[in-house]
C-alpha cells in the first residue's frame, strides 16, 4: 500500500464493498452476505487506522495529499487531504459503520417476527450503510469544492433509500422531507462554490481560502453555507426534519444519522464557512451564537415531554449539536476544542443511546416510554448500559459527554456570563430528561406483559455497547487523545480566523 | 468560401443517405410482407450507420459554408448530427417490441422517422431563414402524422390536431419575424442579416417587432412556458414510442435552430431577447416544476419536466456566451440520454402489456422487476440533478455559465426550481421502492432491450463521474462553431 493513496482506499474500499454487496441479494444466501458485510466492514475500518497512526501532529498543514485531474474544463481536480479536524471524523465514520453492520446481524434480534425485511435483504441494507460510509469519508477529506459537493448529495441517496424502505410507518413523509431539506440547503451551497469559482478561476480549497472578497458578497456566500450547514447539524429553526427522520429510520440509520451526518454540518463550518467568509462568520457571530442558545436551551426542554424515545434522543441530539456550533463560533481555541470533542463525543453517545432503544425495540416493537417501567428486572446488563451512556449523554463528568460540554461552557465564560449561563442550563434539563427517561423505562417494578417477555442482550451487543461505553470512558478520562490530533489544527485555524479578507 | 458543385455535394452527403432510405425503405415495405419488419428496420439503422460515418468524417474542425451560403458544416452541426442518430437509433431499438404488440409497426413509420431525421438535419445545418423554415416544417409534418399513427384511437388522433393546429400557429408566427427581418435587412442569409444589423441603421421597433415573433416560434416550438400548452397533451395522446422520438430528436433542432439564428444572426440584439429568454427560463421552471407535482400520469408528467428542463436550457441561451452555449449542447446530451431511457424503460415495461400510463403502475416495481426499478431510479436522479449523475453537471454547467455572465439571482431561483422539481422525481422512486405492489405480477423485460437500457444507463452514471470528456467536446464545438 502506497503511503500517498489511504485516503482513496478509505474512501473506495467501502464504496467497492458496498457496490458488492448491493448485488448479493440474488448472488448468495444471506448468511453469506452477512459473513461479508462483516469482513468488508473490518476491512473498510482498518483501512483507515493508517491515517491516523501515520498522521502528523506537530503541522497544521494538510496531510496524505492526493491530486489529479479530474474534469479539466471547469479545473476541478480530485484533491484528497486530511488535517487535524477531519482525521478523527474519518476514524469515528468507519468505526461507526462497523458498529451498525456489527448490530444488524440476524442473532442480534431474537424475535424476527417483527417486518423481516432487513433480515431478507441484508446484503443490500449493510451494503447501502458502506457506501455511505465511503462517501462520507470522502466528504471530511475532499480539498476540492465540486468533489466535496458531488459525495455530499450522493450521501444522501442511500440514507433516503434506508430510511424509505426499512423505516417505520410514516417513512415515505420522514425520508422526503429528510431529502428535500437537506438538497435545499447544498443547492444554495453550488451557487456560491460557482460564485468562488468565477473569482478564483478553480474549484480548489486553498484558492477560496485567499480570494479577498467585500463583506457584502462574504455575507451571501456565508449565508448560503450557512442554509447547508445549518440544515444539516441541525440548528433551530430548520432541525425540524431531523425528528422527522430520526424516528422512521432503522436503527442503523438513526445511528449514522446521528454519529455522522450531523457532524458534517459541524465539520464543513470550520472548513467552508468560516475560513472562507471569515469576515461574515465574526460578524454574524452573535446571530449564530443566539440560534445556538435557542437550540440548546429550547430544544431541551422540547426533549423533556417528549413520549417517543427515539425522539427524546433525537432532540437531545439537536441540544448537544447547539454546543458544537456555539463552540466553533465563540471563535476562541478553548471553544473550538470543546466544540470538536463535543462533536466526537455526540458521535458515540448518541450512537450507544439509538443502539439502545433499538434493542428494546427489536423485541417489543414499541418505543413509547409509557408502555415500558422495570425494565431492569428482566435485563439488568442491558440497564446498566443504557444508564450509562443516559448518564454520559447529561453531561456526567468523566465520560465524553461532559468534556465538550464544560470545554464551551467554560469558553463562553471567557466571553460573555450569560452565554455561559444560559448554555449550562443545558446541564440541568439534559439531565432531567435523560434520568426521567431513565426511571421510567428502566426502574420499578415489571409494568406489564410486554416487559415480562424481554430478555437480556447476548454477547454480540454486549462487546459494541461495552467498546462504545470504554470510548465514551476513555475520551471523558484523557481528552488529549482528541484533542493532540486537533491542537495544530485548531490554532491554526482561530489564527487565520484573525485576519480579514474583506478587501480595502 | 464557396467549393465546387461535387465538395459542396459530399458536405451534404448524410442528408442525403437518410432522405434515399426514408424513401426507399417506404417504397420497399410495399413488397415484402414481412411482419416483424426485419429488413426495415434493419435498413433504418443502416442508414443512420452510414450518415453517422459521413458525418463523422466531415469532423469537428471545418466550417464550410455550401449552396451560397444556405447550407453550414461546422462542428455544431457536426456534433447536434452524431447526437441526433444516435438518439433516433435508440429510439427505433427501443420501440420495435411495443410497436409490434398494438400492430403499429409499419414501413411508414420508420420513413416518417427518418423525415423526422432529415428535417432535423437540415434545421441544424441550415445558415438561411427559409432552410429553417423548411426543416421544421419537414419536421413538424412528419411529426404531426407520426401522432396520429395509430389512427383509431380518439386520444392520438385529438393529440395529433391540436398539435397540428397549434405548431402551424407558430410556424406561421416564425415566418411572419422572419419576413419582418427580411424586409429590414433585405436578406434571408444569416451571416448578411448580422452584418446587416450592425451596419445599416434599422427602424428598432420594427426590429425587436419581428424578434418578437422569432422568439415566440422558438420558444413554441421547445416547448417553452408560456407556449407550453401543446406539450402535455401530445405527451399524453402519442403513442410512447412517438412521444420518445418528440422529446428527444427534434430538440437538437430546436437547439440548433437557437444557437445560429441568436448567437450567429441577431447577435446585436442580444440585449433584447436576453430579456425574453430570461423571462420565460424562469416562468418554464416555475410552471413545468409545480405542475408535475399534480400529475397523476408518468406522460404528462415527464412533459411538464421536459418543460422545466427546457427552462434550464433557455437559461443557457439567455447568458448568451461561448460558454453558454457549450453549456448547452452539453445539456442537450445529457437530457437525450435521460429522457431516452426513462422513455425506453416505460415503453419495455408496456411493451408486451399493458401501457404504463399512471404514476401508480409503478408501484412495488422494485419487487416485480428489480433491475429495471434500479434503471429507472438512476434515470430519476439524473433528471433531479443529484450527483454522482449525469444530470448533475449538466445544471452545473448551465448554472456556471449563467453565474459567470453575472446572473446570481436567476441561478438562485433554477436551484430552488430544481429542488421543487426534486419531489416529483423522488415520489416514483417512492413509488418504486417503498410502497407495495396491488398485484405482484413479475414483470419481464426482453433481455436484448434490457442490456440496450443497462448501456444506455450505465452511461448516465459513467459520464456522471467522468463527464471530462463530453464536456471538453462541447465545450471545443461550441468555441470552434462560435468563432467568426
Amino acid at each position: 500500500m502506497q503511503a500517498n493513496s489511504i485516503l482513496s482506499l478509505a474512501i473506495w474500499v467501502p464504496i467497492f464493498f458496498g457496490g458488492l454487496l448491493l448485488f448479493s441479494s440474488k448472488l448468495c444466501k444471506p448468511k453469506t452476505a452477512e459473513y461479508l458485510s462483516l469482513f468488508a466492514g473490518m476491512v473498510s475500518f482498518f483501512v483507515t487506522l493508517p491515517i491516523v497512526v501515520n498522521f502528523d501532529l506537530t503541522t497544521a498543514q494538510f496531510q496524505f495529499q492526493e491530486f489529479a485531474h479530474w474534469i479539466l474544463p471547469y479545473r476541478i481536480n480530485y484533491h484528497l487531504g486530511v488535517d487535524g479536524f477531519s482525521v478523527p471524523l474519518i476514524l469515528l465514520t468507519s468505526f461507526m459503520t462497523l458498529v451498525v453492520i456489527i448490530s444488524n446481524t440476524r442473532k442480534s434480534i431474537p424475535s424476527s417476527k417483527s417486518k423481516g425485511g432487513i433480515q431478507k435483504n441484508i446484503g443490500l441494507y449493510n451494503g447501502a450503510f458502506l457506501i455511505m460510509s465511503g462517501l462520507m469519508i470522502g466528504v471530511f477529506t475532499s480539498l476540492d469544492a465540486i468533489l466535496y459537493y458531488i459525495f455530499w448529495e450522493a450521501m444522501l441517496i442511500p440514507m433516503f433509500l434506508i430510511i424509505g424502505i426499512w423505516g417505520g410507518p410514516n417513512r415515505v413523509y420522514a425520508t422526503i422531507k429528510f431529502f428535500l431539506y437537506t438538497v435545499l440547503g447544498s443547492l444554495l451551497m453550488l451557487v456560491a462554490f460557482i460564485y468562488l469559482y468565477m473569482q478564483t478561476g478553480s474549484f480548489s480549497l486553498f484558492d477560496f481560502y485567499k480570494i479577498p472578497l467585500t463583506l457584502n458578497t462574504q455575507f451571501l456566500i456565508f449565508m448560503a453555507f450557512f442554509m447547508a450547514f445549518a440544515v444539516k447539524i441541525p440548528m433551530w429553526p430548520v432541525h425540524t426534519w431531523l425528528p422527522d427522520a430520526h424516528v422512521e429510520a432503522p436503527t442503523g440509520g438513526s445511528i449514522i444519522l446521528a454519529a455522522i451526518m450531523l457532524k458534517l454540518g459541524g465539520y464543513s463550518f470550520i472548513r467552508f464557512a468560516m475560513p472562507i467568509a471569515t469576515d461574515a462568520a465574526i460578524y454574524l457571530k452573535p446571530f449564530i451564537i443566539g440560534l445556538s442558545l435557542v437550540s440548546i436551551v429550547y430544544i431541551a426542554l422540547i426533549a423533556l415531554v417528549q413520549k417517543d424515545m427515539k425522539k427524546l434522543i433525537a432532540y437531545s441530539s439537536i441540544s448537544h449539536m447547539g454546543f458544537v456550533t456555539l463552540g466553533l463560533f465563540l471563535l476562541t481555541p478553548l471553544g473550538v476544542e470543546g466544540g470538536y470533542i463535543q462533536m466526537i463525543s455526540h458521535g458515540f453517545i448518541s450512537a450507544a443511546l439509538f443502539l439502545c432503544v433499538g434493542i428494546l425495540y427489536d423485541q417489543s416493537h414499541t418505543r413509547d416510554i409509557d408502555r415500558y417501567g422495570g425494565v431492569i428486572n428482566k435485563m439488568p446488563l442491558f440497564t446498566a448500559f443504557a444508564v450509562f451512556f443516559a448518564m454520559a449523554n447529561a453531561g456526567l463528568p468523566g465520560t465524553s459527554g461532559f468534556v465538550g460540554e464544560f470545554l464551551v461552557i467554560l469558553a463562553s465564560a471567557q466571553s460573555n456570563f450569560w452565554i455561559a449561563f444560559l448554555a449550562s442550563l443545558t446541564l440541568l434539563v439534559g439531565a432531567a430528561y435523560s434520568l426521567w427517561m431513565i426511571k421510567r423505562v428502566f426502574y420499578g417494578e415489571v409494568t406489564n406483559k410486554l416487559v415480562d417477555n424481554l430478555k437480556d442482550i447476548g454477547l454480540r451487543e454486549t462487546v459494541v455497547l461495552g467498546s462504545l461505553a470504554c470510548l465514551v470512558i476513555v475520551v471523558g478520562v484523557y481528552p488529549a487523545i482528541i484533542s493532540d490530533i486537533t491542537n495544530v489544527t485548531a490554532d491554526q485555524f482561530i489564527q487565520s480566523m484573525s485576519f480579514s479578507k474583506v478587501i480595502k | 468560401m464557396n467549393p465546387d458543385l461535387n465538395s459542396q455535394l459530399i458536405l451534404l452527403l448524410p442528408e442525403m443517405i437518410i432522405a434515399f432510405f426514408a424513401m426507399f425503405v417506404l417504397v420497399l415495405d410495399l413488397y415484402f410482407k414481412d411482419k416483424e419488419k426485419n429488413l426495415v428496420y434493419g435498413l433504418s439503422q443502416l442508414a443512420l450507420l452510414f450518415a453517422a460515418i459521413s458525418t463523422a468524417i466531415q469532423g469537428f474542425e471545418i466550417k464550410v459554408l455550401a449552396f451560397n451560403g444556405m447550407f453550414i458544416s461546422d462542428s455544431i452541426s457536426t456534433y447536434l448530427k452524431l447526437l441526433a442518430y444516435i438518439s433516433m437509433s435508440l429510439v427505433f431499438t427501443y420501440s420495435r417490441t411495443y410497436l409490434k404488440a398494438r400492430l403499429l409497426l409499419k414501413g411508414e413509420y420508420f420513413s416518417l422517422s427518418l423525415f423526422v431525421l432529415l428535417g432535423v438535419m437540415l434545421m441544424i445545418s441550415s445558415m438561411n431563414l427559409l432552410m429553417i423554415y423548411m426543416g421544421l416544417e419537414l419536421l413538424s409534418l412528419s411529426l404531426y402524422a407520426l401522432v396520429a399513427l395509430d389512427r383509431d384511437n380518439p386520444k392520438a388522433s385529438e393529440a395529433a390536431m391540436k398539435y397540428f393546429v397549434l405548431g402551424a400557429l407558430a410556424s406561421g408566427l416564425l415566418l411572419y419575424g422572419m419576413s419582418m427581418l427580411y424586409g429590414l435587412t433585405g436578406s434571408l442569409d444569416l451571416l448578411i442579416i448580422a452584418n446587416a444589423l450592425q451596419e445599416i441603421p434599422i427602424d428598432q421597433s420594427i426590429l425587436v417587432f419581428g424578434l418578437v415573433f422569432i422568439v415566440v416560434g422558438i420558444a413554441f416550438k421547445f416547448g417553452a412556458a408560456p407556449f407550453q400548452m401543446w406539450v402535455p397533451d401530445v405527451y399524453q395522446g402519442a403513442p410512447l414510442p412517438i412521444t420518445m422520438l418528440i422529446g428527444s430528436v427534434p430538440k437538437f433542432a430546436a437547439v440548433a435552430m437557437s444557437i445560429r439564428l441568436l448567437f450567429q444572426g441577431l447577435e446585436t440584439l442580444s440585449s433584447e431577447w436576453q430579456q425574453m429568454f430570461l423571462f420565460m427560463a424562469l416562468l418554464s421552471m416555475l410552471i413545468g416544476n409545480i405542475t408535475a407535482i399534480a400529475q397523476t400520469n408518468i406522460k404528462r408528467m415527464l412533459a411538464y419536466s421536459t418543460i422545466s428542463h427546457v427552462g434550464f436550457i433557455f437559461l443557457g441561451l439567455m447568458s448568451g456566451s461561448v460558454n453558454g452555449a457549450s453549456a448547452i449542447l452539453f445539456y442537450i446530451a445529457c437530457y437525450a440520454l435521460m429522457t431516452l431511457a426513462a422513455f425506453g424503460l416505460i415503453i419495455a415495461l408496456s411493451a408486451n402489456g399493458k401501457d404504463f400510463e399512471l404514476l401508480d403502475d409503478f408501484k412495488g416495481l422494485n419487487k416485480r422487476n428489480p433491475w429495471a426499478a434500479a434503471i429507472f431510479l438512476i434515470t430519476m436522479l439524473s433528471l433531479a440533478g443529484i450527483p454522482p449523475t449525469v444530470g448533475f453537471y449538466a445544471k452545473f454547467s448551465i448554472l456556471e455559465s449563467i453565474v459567470s455572465a453575472g446572473y446570481i439571482w436567476p441561478a438562485v431561483f433554477a436551484v430552488m426550481m430544481a429542488l421543487i422539481g426534486m419531489y416529483y422525481y423522488l415520489r416514483i422512486i417512492k413509488l418504486m421502492y417503498f410502497d407495495e405492489a396491488p398485484k405482484l405480477i413479475v414483470i419481464n423485460i426482453p433481455k436484448s432491450l434490457l442490456w440496450v437500457l443497462t448501456i444506455n444507463t450505465g452511461s448516465i452514471i459513467l459520464l456522471g463521474i467522468f463527464p471530462k470528456t463530453l464536456m471538453s467536446i462541447a465545450a471545443i464545438t461550441a468555441g470552434f462553431g462560435l468563432q467568426s
